[in-house]
């Protein structure tokens, strides 16, 4: 089981309350299609994705941003239990949606950037470091399932 | 991976808009690294690594001059940095997964001064040359 302090648990909640899922949702996943283009290929019946303006615009690309990122959710509001909250999801990702666990990693760092972009200087140095931890642990626990 | 024309001009842009600011952003760059990627700091035993230490300025300033010179010499990256990718092989010998950390860091650091500046697309561009940057200092190690 993961260990968090209380300072982590309040740093992560805390930026987590202030968080519009999803606009940020929105933002992580059309930017990790741009800076990242091969993770196009889990998006093919998306439409538009051919620029960065379509990609932006695409509201598929939207809708699902906001469904990750309200999903995501889901661990911070169960820090303590997070393998156990994404068992599901993880077969899912492995069995159906066939996702090298390598994307998850890449839309945690994304996620990071964009709530830097959002929170600015209250983005302290301590908080990326419990929201690293965070996307990091989530990542792992989608991981875990595979086989 | 190759920087386009447009890439190019993103990353310029970038630092053109940084300006003086360079040598503050290197050392806060350096010091989120130690602070969200606590192995990091076993290449620096040596450092006073509190925060604001005067010998993390000095290294940012240093990191910050070797990006911005990279990115002045974008169509020769190998050769604006052929020195220090001697040094980083011959005695640093920093592992190469580290220079991905530092460049997150940097991106996050831009994220936070210039959100405006860090478009999806100067994102993308920025992310490019920093792996190119990277890939440079570690192109001698083997």
């Amino acid at each position: 089981m993961v260990h968090w302090t209380a300072e982590e648990k309040q740093l992560i909640t805390s930026v987590w309350g202030k968080v519009n899922v999803e606009e940020c949702g929105a933002e992580a996943l059309a930017r990790l299609l741009i800076v990242y283009p091969w993770t196009q290929r889990f998006f093919s019946s998306f439409g538009n994705l051919s620029s960065p303006t379509a990609i932006i615009g695409n509201p598929k690309v939207r809708a699902h941003g906001r469904k990750v990122l309200t999903s995501f959710g889901e661990a911070v509001k169960n820090l303590d239990n997070i393998k156990t909250t994404f068992s599901k999801l993880s077969e899912l990702h492995c069995e159906k949606l066939h996702v090298d666990p390598e994307n998850f990693r890449l839309l945690g760092d994304i996620l990071i950037i964009v709530l830097a972009s959002h929170f600015a200087r209250d983005f302290t140095p301590a908080c990326q470091f419990a929201w690293q931890k965070l996307v990091g642990v989530v990542a792992h626990a989608l991981a875990r399932k595979y086989h | 991976m190759v920087l386009s024309a447009s890439d190019k001009t993103n990353v310029k842009g970038v630092f053109s808009k940084i300006g003086g600011h360079a040598d503050e952003y290197g050392a806060e760059t350096l010091e989120r690294m130690f602070a969200t990627y606590p192995q990091t700091k076993t290449y620096f035993p040596h450092f006073d690594l509190s925060h604001g230490s005067a010998q993390i300025k000095a290294h940012g300033k240093k990191v910050a001059a070797a990006l911005v010179e990279a990115a002045n010499h974008i169509d020769d990256i190998a050769g604006a940095l052929s020195k220090l990718s001697d040094l980083h092989a011959q005695k640093l010998r920093v592992d190469p997964v580290n220079f991905k950390l530092l460049g997150h860091c940097f991106l996050v650091v831009m994220a936070i001064h210039h959100p405006s500046v860090l478009t999806p697309e100067v994102h993308a561009s920025l992310d490019k040359f920093l792996c190119a940057v990277g890939n440079v200092l570690t192109a001698k190690y083997r």
